[in-house]
């Protein structure tokens, strides 16, 4: 829930300067036009306003706020969707919350993508991030940590019946990691100093590497031993092999800059340890370990049950029955209304911004002048040339470094509407060449300037022809918004993500999310549908 | 002599005009008289579609002088050596850039421009395929640009459009579109909407040579009866039976010059110029 309500958060600034930028942009447009453009840009603005009204949800809070990232789509047991509810759980949630509590603020959660923790730190999206993540020297030159939270080490593990017992039995094998872990240094170390290589594969997931040891892609698998203990140790399919290697710490990160909120952080830590509350925690989740106990110096032998992991093991270890099943896709389709809903406003206005802007580039590229349309064609060629995902990094990430920061949604709005407009204007370049060119000429010949011989004369032509591809590119455009995941925000596939992995019932929520982009697209295609036979151009062809 | 150049609507001298690099017209003199409906024949390429879109300033003349309806259009260059001309350099942009049907005004000063523009306020022209606006329907077609260019509302245009249709005998049309009518009923909606901008002078590109010959009679008449109001027009045609019945000066070209002009009778029946009769005799 917490998710949600930071993007309610968003959303509801985002709501307030919308509200303010159609109000102006109407008084505009009652001021200069009065023809029919004016109506058809009004119906816009008012889909814009109604997209943007979703019912805002108050949220008030007495204590500062603590804010604190994590990639809830990440594993058992750090952060986890809750099966019966859709909580955000995990022993890091607790740890989070202990923090907040020692320091009299509330935690509040904020979802980002893994990979984007630190640099969305940086970006000051948040206070800290804790996730998992390893204290490096390489991230410590970019982040501070907190003293560890937790200490643990990797654990090999292999199907069931495996010879493979240590390291250096891995030598000419497959074996699967999690990316730019420690569990892939550790992999990689040893393969420098062994006889033959060692095929490390590194994945987006612990998980995903699980799922390619039954597919028999893998012999065996490196990964932190929480990961071990909540995939493969109750897993009759798995086994551990050998002991812990090597050792971890996870920290608190924390922005450079942020030295007082270090060391308060430092200090609720080791008062969370003394109080016997990280214990608590750690039992809790049957994380408690030797590694533990040396650095809290805590040899006390206690009777906490670990209540949470056995919660966890009843949800994976009993099927589901049918039932059970469709009363947990019916609890989530609230969740992927929400995403959706913030897919139909990220791909609509994005979607806006490429039709406006498109129509413009186009116009530049083809009637300007050399200088104006060469750098039409470079907008067009360079944008196209790119990955999304790596345009949409660049606005998010590296634009704050220099003074422009935006919020999630404005970024993804932004990143996804400058892409496609390079697209529109390419169709709209073939539509405004299929326009015969003696459309033009009668239009000069009874006097028009060429400004107006376009807008009344070429680009109502043209735009006729391009319906059906920029309708093609809408559809496009509704599932290449997934991409903006990696700028934090939770969309469908996210959602679908999240949801799955709990389970990993992949093919029911992904019929479920399937469906659901679909149906968003319909309406679309059925718009297009009507607009190309109210505006086909075979009915009112040129005459010969 | 002063006096009758006076009353000449048009006055041509000296106009050139290349086309990558080619000379299509190699020094035309010529003028018109208010009321003249003056037929130009000759062989096709000779260069006379060229003239005729010269004269309405959408191609821009390279030298010599026009003077049509009280605006004097003069330009002097150089051609030969000028980038616009050299045949390598157009047809490698022509490869790049589809003919987008504008003429080449970027290299025209504001004032030149301006005179074409008001020049082609005051000529109409009706093109061989008539370019038809096909998203308008036959009112918005005559109607609408009036608008768009002069500025002037609704109320006036139309009224003055649905007059313009039942001139030329298509009122009962005027909501359909374009491709809804008969060749011959395209042709007369194109010559209303051309007159809806209340031209001085009206220019033909060949009017009836995709129609069927049932069909030409109709927008003969339509030619004959502005001819009688007192419009001038200027037709290019292959239709001799036409030039020679309706206009009052029939002009000969061929290879970019005007070879012989006078009466049709004076024309078709006793041509002086040697080429003259050669192409009339092949007919």
């Amino acid at each position: 829930m917490y998710e949600l309500m930071n993007n309610f958060i968003n959303f509801r600034s985002i709501r307030r300067l919308s509200y303010l930028m159609i109000k102006k942009f109407q008084e505009y447009l009652k001021k200069k036009y009065t023809s029919g453009l004016s109506s058809i840009l009004l119906k816009l603005t008012l889909i814009f306003a109604i997209l943007f009204s979703i019912p805002e949800i108050s949220y008030s809070q007495k204590k500062p706020a603590l804010s604190w990232a994590a990639d809830a789509e990440g594993n058992a047991p750090f952060i986890f969707k809750d099966p019966t509810n859709m909580n955000n759980i995990g022993f890091e949630v607790d740890i989070a919350k202990a923090i907040a509590d020692e320091l009299f603020m509330e935690a509040l959660f904020v979802q980002n993508q893994w990979d984007g923790l630190i640099p969305g730190l940086q970006i000051m999206n948040y206070d800290v991030a804790i996730n998992g993540i390893e204290i490096t020297p390489e991230r410590l030159s970019e982040v501070n940590f907190s003293t560890p939270y937790y200490i643990t080490h990797v654990q090999l593990v292999v199907l069931k019946g495996s010879k493979i017992r240590c390291l250096s039995d891995l030598f000419g094998k497959d074996v699967g990691c999690l990316k730019n872990s420690y569990a892939e240094r550790v992999l990689l170390d040893t393969a420098e100093r062994g006889p033959t290589a060692i095929r490390v594969k590194s994945y987006e997931g612990e998980v995903n590497a699980f799922q390619d040891m039954l597919n028999g892609r893998l012999d065996a698998a490196l990964v932190d031993a929480p990961i071990a203990l909540y995939y493969a140790s109750w897993n009759p399919e798995f086994q551990l092999a050998g002991e812990g290697i090597g050792e971890m710490s996870y920290g608190v990160a924390i922005r450079k800059s942020d030295t007082l909120l270090l060391r308060n952080i430092n200090n609720a830590l080791a008062s969370i340890g003394s109080k016997g509350k990280l214990k608590d925690i750690l039992m809790r989740w049957n994380l408690w370990n030797q590694s533990m106990r040396k650095y809290l110096n805590d040899y006390s032998e206690s009777n906490i049950p670990p209540s949470e992991f056995k919660k966890y093991l009843k949800s994976q270890g009993k099927a589901k029955t049918f039932s059970e099943r469709m009363q947990g896709y019916y609890d989530s389709l609230s969740l992927f209304g929400r995403a959706a809903l913030t897919t139909i406003q990220i791909s609509v206005t994005s979607m806006i911004i490429a039709i406006i802007l498109g129509l413009v580039i186009a116009l530049i590229r083809i009637y300007s002048p050399p200088p104006f349309s060469k750098m039409a064609t470079a907008y067009i060629e360079l944008i196209r040339g790119t990955p999304l995902l790596i345009q949409l990094y660049f606005i998010y990430y590296v634009l704050p470094t220099t003074g422009i920061k935006f919020t999630p949604f404005l970024a993804a709005v932004i990143g996804l509407g400058l892409n496609y407009a390079a697209y529109e204007a390419e169709n709209y370049r073939a539509g405004l060449f299929s326009v015969p060119k003696g459309q033009m000429e009668a239009a000069i010949s009874l006097g028009m300037k060429r400004r107006q011989a376009l807008r009344f004369i070429i680009i109502p032509q043209a735009l006729r022809l391009v319906i059906p591809p920029i309708t093609n590119d809408f559809i496009s455009l509704l599932k290449d918004s997934s991409l903006v995941s990696v700028i934090t925000m939770v969309e469908l596939t996210k959602v679908y993500m999240q949801l799955s992995l709990v389970d990993y019932d992949f093919l029911g929520n992904g019929i479920i999310v399937a469906l659901v982009y679909l149906l968003l697209g319909l309406p679309f295609v059925k718009m297009a549908k009507y607009a190309e036979r109210r505006f086909s151009v075979d009915k009112k062809r040129v005459v010969q | 002599m002063y006096a009758s150049q006076q009353d000449e609507l048009i006055n041509v001298k000296g106009l050139h005009k290349y086309f990558l690099g080619n000379h299509i017209l190699k020094g035309i003199d010529f003028s018109a008289n208010e009321g003249d409906l003056i037929s130009i024949i000759g062989r096709s390429g000779c260069g006379k579609t060229t003239f005729l879109r010269c004269l309405n300033c959408l191609e821009i003349l390279d030298s010599g002088t026009i003077h049509i309806a009280g605006i004097t259009l003069s330009r002097h260059l150089n051609h030969h050596i000028t980038e616009e001309n050299n045949p390598s350099n157009n047809k490698k942009r022509r490869v790049l850039l589809p003919n987008l049907g504008m003429p080449k005004e970027e290299r025209l000063d504001d004032d030149f421009r301006l005179k074409a523009r008001a020049i082609r306020l005051k000529v109409g022209i009706l093109f061989q395929n008539l370019n038809l606006f096909p998203h308008m329907t036959v009112l918005e077609n005559i109607s609408r640009p009036p608008m768009i260019v002069k500025g002037e509302n609704r109320d006036q245009t139309v009224p003055r459009a649905i007059g313009l249709l039942e001139k030329v005998g298509l009122e009962k049309f005027m909501d359909r579109y374009p491709h809804q009518l008969s060749g011959g009923q395209a042709q007369r909606v194109a010559i209303a909407r051309a007159l809806a901008m209340s031209p001085q002078v009206m220019l033909y590109d060949e009017p009836t040579s995709s129609l069927d010959p049932e069909l030409v009679q109709e927008v003969m008449e339509v030619m004959i009866n502005l001819h009688k109001e007192g419009m001038t027009q200027i037709i290019v045609t292959h239709a001799m039976n036409f030039a020679r019945k309706a206009s009052n000066i029939v002009i000969y070209m061929e290879d970019g010059k005007i070879v012989e002009q006078g009466h049709p009778d004076e024309i078709f029946d006793n041509a002086k110029d040697q080429r003259t009769q050669q192409y009339l005799s092949i007919l």
